[in-house]
């Protein structure tokens, strides 16, 4: 069985975020991590070589630098890595990311694809799912449980109130939760051999089944109208004088007022 | 000359801190408190590789260097002194004098699996009327032609991971003699098992710091080991003890130099936050003195751990640098958190922060391994030659 | 693509166990507040198996036509059909503006549908408006009028971006369940339209083994979205239940300050502070605790903090967006009474 597992670089948000004047993402004056998504996606594909004998490659889109982690995959255990990396694919939107992705995937035999549910900068679970259209593959979402049947996936599909039990012929795209698997940390001598490993690299010219009108920030239909960094809290106010009913109703009108009630 | 890590060192290194974050710092308090072995964490070090870090991998181990080894230690420590030494005295003291000095066969059946940490290791010198000078021995190994096996009788005493390690190595008297005209004790090494007839343990020792690490006295009472248990030459075990704390001495090293960077760490947070007389402690110019006092000694105590290191990955000598590394990095760890818990007031004293678990913990690096005053031996003789 | 044909602001109005979802009304009353600023009409879809009857309540918040794909493939939600019927819809009727529930289904679907009919989806938006984009017209840059401008928090709330989709349409967005507005019911009648683009099972159909409804699990206080947290003024362990009530109420969780751990009244696992664990929920009650630095360190990055304390130099007021000095004995039980009450009448 072959599983590739589509992992990205993400500033880790826990120190804060910082941005560029024309307001986009300074991504290279913030400490960088594997998303938490992948990398639970990727401890469920180990999880799946450990067990069958799986090959597991990993992928991801980036800058050079984002071969870190793809080394940091391959000292948890990935075999093989792959790195789309060329200026013309900046300032891709998910649609520009999901036909770049799947551009390299075409190039790769899969059985399984598993990709985050969604990344820690972007938030939007939007590639794992376009990514599968692309491909005309099966796609299970949000995936917390994950086992092999024969030529099939057998995955616990989790919604908001209830989960489904959902089985899907390969090849398919799972997108992982963080439930799904607790990743494992790397070996040293994993990260030495890691070190060592080649990386395939591809650039534009390489993805020849990507067109480009669906290259970089040129070919993303979304756009950017402006971005801003959150709006700081400002002093709160303290009510020293209310009775108890009267409190009860201010905190009651200030939850109404954010829609948290 | 190059300062900064490689990508596998800092890789390494982030791969430590991460584990000790997660796995090792939440147990430390409870490690400390309840002076329980973490056998659990042992484990989980052991499914990672931490067990066998500079072992080559033909026999179970990870392949790398000893610097990647020392910054483990350094990041263990760094959280719990306890588990520092765990690792420390089962590479250096263990699995160490084994891959230098032993058969094919004793590297097969011990190396390998201690470095896989399915089995874990200690060693056996310290006798209660003789520390780093092994011609005070007592312990006696008889070789018995008969069964072909050597006989051990004696005691052991201060042994690290006592109890919980499956194999041990044991320094002891095979014999005498003349050496420039005096008699002098023939001391050679051998490999013990966990389990073998006439091999007990003694007391557990209760101790300042490093509390939740076992600290035990080995017994043997006829205690019977085959011939081929020999480690090294008869008569090198001087030289094999010698040779294997020099190694220790670095995993020491190391495992201070994590203290006072812990230390140091907790401190910078604490200062910042910690408010006298209407602003925070940081703002006091003790406070930024003293600050950074303790961290050029935790850096000068790095980079001479990792010149240490480095020396034993590429020299056959390295006595003198493991000695200056230890000695330098235990009294800065000595000094640095004793700092830590004055900058800390009355919460720097109470067990619930941990700076004071880590001044009672870096004491042991000034005297086990060698004492300080053993380094500066090692270190004056090597000038004065 | 001929922007000018497509008209109508859309939404895709979820249904489960034939019982729309809230974020279909949300959604239908937040198109009704687009739908007048660009003087046009609002449809909603709804896409199951023998829910025609759900086309009445659509129509109530404001829906002028209901779609409805109706078909024994669309019972349980599954990825491929649902995709297939909403993307056929979008051919078939042309949506200038179509909205999605940022729900685990609005979130698997939208992304597939805007791959298949290419056109650019915005997540989790949490304000949509009408406006010129460039929102400041820039020289040799046409300013297009009447966007839809979909504005949406990122990198974990630590920023917010507004974006827009200027090229191709429909203009998609998925909307964050609980943001939008809704309005009253009216006794306006939506026009009924059903629809049907077929359905073939093929690969991409994936196979249903098992249903399973669960109710809310108990989770960890760092994924809790509401945390009331109680200190040493809370009194005992016993009083706890006026604070677990009020979490009830407010659907969230309880945790305590170290003083209460200490005490014995709450396990460790729910201490927040420097020993115990950081939160970030997104309202953090601090009732009857006096908000010593290593409790702050633990909560001070919740996104609304309401402190309820008798001591009114307490630190926690500092940090707090609320406070209110008084008893919170006689405070919490009357704060549970009136969400509860709120809460019904929504």
């Amino acid at each position: 069985m072959k599983i590739v597992v589509c992992i990205k670089q993400v500033p880790d948000t826990k120190g804060g975020v910082a941005f560029n004047p024309d307001g986009t993402l300074n991504r290279a004056a913030m400490e960088t991590i594997m998303n938490p998504d992948d990398k639970a996606g990727l401890e469920a594909a180990l999880r799946l070589k450990d067990e069958y004998g799986a090959e597991v490659s990993v992928i991801t889109m980036g800058l050079p630098k984002a071969a870190d982690v793809l080394r940091e995959a391959l000292a948890m255990g990935a075999d093989k890595a792959y790195l789309e990396t060329d200026r013309v694919l900046g300032g891709a939107d998910t649609w520009a990311t999901s036909q770049t992705v799947a551009a390299g995937l075409r190039k790769l035999d899969y059985d399984l694809i598993i990709t985050g549910r969604q990344a820690i900068d972007g938030d939007t679970a939007q590639v794992g799912p376009q990514i599968s259209e692309r491909l005309n593959i099966p796609i299970i979402s949000y995936a917390e449980d994950l086992k092999i049947e024969g030529d099939s996936v057998i995955v616990k599909r989790v919604y908001d109130d209830r989960y489904h039990i959902v089985k899907a012929k390969m090849p398919c795209l799972i997108t992982a939760l963080a439930e799904l698997a607790e990743p494992r940390y790397m070996t040293p001598g994993g990260i030495f051999d890691a070190c060592d490993a080649e990386i395939t690299t591809w650039s534009r010219a390489d993805l020849d089944t990507l067109d480009d009108s669906n290259v970089g920030l040129k070919g993303s239909p979304t756009k950017i109208a402006r971005a801003s960094d959150k709006v700081r809290k400002g002093a709160g106010t303290v009510e020293k004088n209310l009775d108890a009913d009267e409190a009860a109703a201010y905190i009651c009108n200030k939850l109404l007022e954010k829609h948290i009630i | 000359m190059d300062f900064t890590l490689d990508k596998k060192h800092s890789m390494a290194r982030s791969l430590f801190r991460e584990f000790a974050e997660n796995e090792v710092k939440p147990l430390a308090q409870e490690v400390d408190e309840t002076e329980q072995f973490p056998v659990e964490t042992v484990k989980k070090m052991a499914r990672y590789g931490f067990m066998g870090i500079p072992v080559p991998k033909e026999y179970g181990g990870q392949g790398c260097d000893i610097l990647t080894y020392a910054m483990c230690v350094e990041e263990l420590s760094k959280v719990c002194g306890t588990t520092g030494v765990i690792v420390s005295a089962h590479t250096s003291l263990c699995i160490d004098p084994i891959l230098t000095f032993g058969t094919e066969e004793q590297k097969q059946k011990y190396v390998v699996p201690l470095a896989k940490g399915e089995k874990l290791g200690a060693f056996g010198l310290t006798e209660p009327g003789a520390g780093t000078d092994a011609q005070g021995q007592q312990t006696k190994a008889v070789f018995d032609e008969a069964t072909n096996e050597w006989v051990i009788n004696g005691s052991k005493c201060f042994i690290t991971n006592g109890s919980y390690a499956d194999v041990y190595i044991v320094i002891a008297v095979t014999g005498m003699i003349e050496k420039r005209g005096r008699m002098q004790k023939e001391i050679s090494a051998f490999i013990v098992e966990k389990g073998t007839p006439g091999f007990t343990f003694g007391t557990k020792e209760k101790k300042m710091g490093i509390r939740g690490s076992a600290t035990y006295e080995l017994i043997f009472t006829d205690c019977r080991i085959p011939a081929e248990n020999l480690l090294g030459q008869k008569g090198k075990g001087f030289n094999i003890a010698m040779h294997t704390l020099d190694g220790g001495r670095i995993g020491i090293a190391a495992q201070a130099l994590g203290l006072a960077e812990g230390a140091l760490e907790r401190t910078v947070a604490y200062v910042k936050e910690r408010k006298q007389f209407g602003r925070e402690i940081a703002k006091f110019q003790n406070t930024q003195f003293q600050l950074a006092d303790m961290a050029t000694k935790a850096k000068a105590a790095q980079l001479l751990v990792y010149r240490a290191a480095m020396a034993k990955s590429t020299q056959d000598r390295y006595s003198v640098e493991a000695a200056m590394a230890k000695l330098y990095a235990a009294e800065a760890a000595m000094e640095i958190t004793t700092k830590a818990v004055q900058l800390h007031g009355g919460y720097g004293y109470i067990r619930e922060y941990e700076v004071e678990r880590m001044m009672r913990d870096a004491k042991i690096t000034e005297i086990y391994e060698g004492t300080s005053e053993v380094q500066r031996m090692v270190i004056s003789a090597d000038l004065l030659k | 693509m001929n922007l000018e044909e497509y008209k109508g602001v859309y939404v895709f109005a979820q249904q489960v166990d034939n019982k729309l979802n809230g974020i279909a009304i949300e959604l239908v009353c937040e198109a009704k507040r687009l739908a007048a600023k660009l003087d046009t009409f609002v449809a909603a879809i709804v896409i199951g198996s023998g829910i025609k009857g759900l086309a009445d309540e659509l129509g109530a918040y404001g829906a002028d036509k209901v779609i409805i794909i109706d078909d024994p493939e669309l019972k349980e939600y599954r990825t491929e059909p649902y995709t297939h019927a909403l993307a056929s819809a979008i051919n078939e009727y042309k949506p200038d503006i179509l909205l999605v529930g940022a729900t685990a289904i609005g979130r698997d679907l939208a992304p597939r549908v805007a791959a298949r009919i290419h056109t650019g989806l915005t997540a989790d938006c949490t304000q949509l408006e009408i406006n010129d984009f460039p929102i400041v017209a820039r020289p040799g840059v046409e300013q297009k009028h009447n966007q839809l401008l979909m504005t949406r928090p990122a990198f974990g709330g630590n920023t917010i971006a507004t974006i827009a989709c200027p090229d191709f349409r429909p203009q998609m967005a998925t909307v964050r369940p609980g943001v939008m507005q809704r309005s009253e019911k009216t006794d306006n009648k939506a026009e009924v339209i059903e629809f049907n683009p077929g359905f073939t099972p093929d690969h991409n159909y994936v196979e249903i083994l098992e249903i399973v409804k669960e109710l809310n699990k108990v989770a960890d206080i760092m994924d809790a979205k509401i945390l009331v947290s109680g200190g040493r003024g809370v009194g005992s362990a016993e009083n706890f239940k006026i604070l677990e009530d009020l979490a009830e109420a407010l659907g969230g969780q309880v945790s305590c300050s170290r003083a209460v751990v200490d005490s014995g009244w709450k396990p460790k696992d729910l201490q927040v502070g420097q020993t115990g664990k950081t939160v970030r929920p997104q309202v953090y009650f601090a009732i009857g605790i006096s908000g010593a630095i290593q409790h702050l360190a633990g909560m001070e990055e919740s996104d609304l903090i309401i402190a309820i304390n008798k001591d009114e130099t307490a630190p926690i007021f500092d940090v707090a967006d609320y406070g209110i000095v008084g008893d919170l004995n006689k405070i919490v039980p009357k704060l549970t009474e009136l969400i509860k009450a709120n809460k019904k009448e929504a």
